[in-house]
């Protein structure tokens, strides 16, 4: 097969920086597919949470649930 | 600068690439995203320290960057399901050959040296540009340059390279047994 013997030739020849155009692509490729694949699952509700809490200036983030906030004091009246 | 809408609006926009950066760094989605919380939080504690006009992902990302690093030193090795784990954030499921070829690149991809990992994400996948790159590392646009080159010529070494030479002989076998069969 001498398609074959002269790609792989052609694939091990270093070319800038010792690696071909080829490979460099498949290396970008693969890189930004795994990339890409996170970035498209958007914003998850947690993260778009934390960040509408925080409206007013000056407050402090609450991670957890606080449990000593306002809305839960309703049983100490 | 204060909080603003925009500015809120924009730190949100950014999560999407926070995540990636940090799964890409970590190889764990659950680790990941507790970066991105702890990014976010400390974003936020300290917006008064951005610079209105400045590049705010790369902000972000530094932030993320040095909390990885500082996380990263403590608790080296502890964590090794990144494959799993990250799987499982997987919305598309590849077919086999493209999740082995997934899995191998993964593989490879943690077995950088984490300077050399940060910095061909960054500029690769990512897109930052060297200088962005550099500031966010905390080092010289030379110092970036070579290490995604380092970065790219072990990759290749470790995927393509190595593989090709082992493969070239006996694809050439397959081949002959193959084309007198066919």
């Amino acid at each position: 097969m001498k398609d074959l013997k002269s790609q792989a030739s052609r694939n091990t020849t270093p070319g800038k920086g010792g690696l071909t155009p080829e490979i460099q692509s498949r290396i970008g490729h693969q890189l930004r597919a795994m990339y890409d694949d996170v970035v498209r699952q958007g914003v998850p509700d947690r993260f778009a949470e934390l960040i509408k809490k925080l409206d007013t200036p000056g407050a402090t983030p609450q991670v957890e649930d606080g449990g000593g906030s306002d809305d839960s004091s309703n049983g100490r009246v | 600068m204060p909080l603003t809408d925009s500015l809120r609006d924009d730190i949100l926009a950014a999560v999407p690439s926070l995540r990636a950066f940090a799964i890409s760094l970590s190889g764990n989605a659950d680790r990941a995203d507790d970066l991105v919380q702890e990014t976010l939080l400390r974003a936020l504690a300290n917006i008064d320290s951005f610079q209105p006009g400045s590049n705010l992902p790369a902000w972000l990302f530094t932030i993320l960057r040095n909390l990885f690093r500082s996380d990263y030193r403590k608790r080296r090795r502890e964590v090794e399901d990144a494959e799993g784990n990250y799987a499982k954030t997987l919305k598309t499921q590849p077919s086999q050959n493209a999740h082995l070829e997934f899995e191998e690149f993964r593989t490879a991809l943690d077995k950088l040296p984490q300077d050399q990992r940060e910095a061909l994400i960054l500029v690769g996948a990512s897109g930052f540009s060297y200088e962005d790159a550099a500031s966010i590392c905390g080092c010289a646009v030379g110092t970036i340059k070579s290490r995604v080159n380092r970065a790219r010529s072990k990759l290749a070494a470790l995927l393509y390279v190595d593989g090709a030479e082992d493969f070239g002989p006996d694809e050439t076998v397959r081949a002959v047994i193959g084309g007198s069969g066919g």
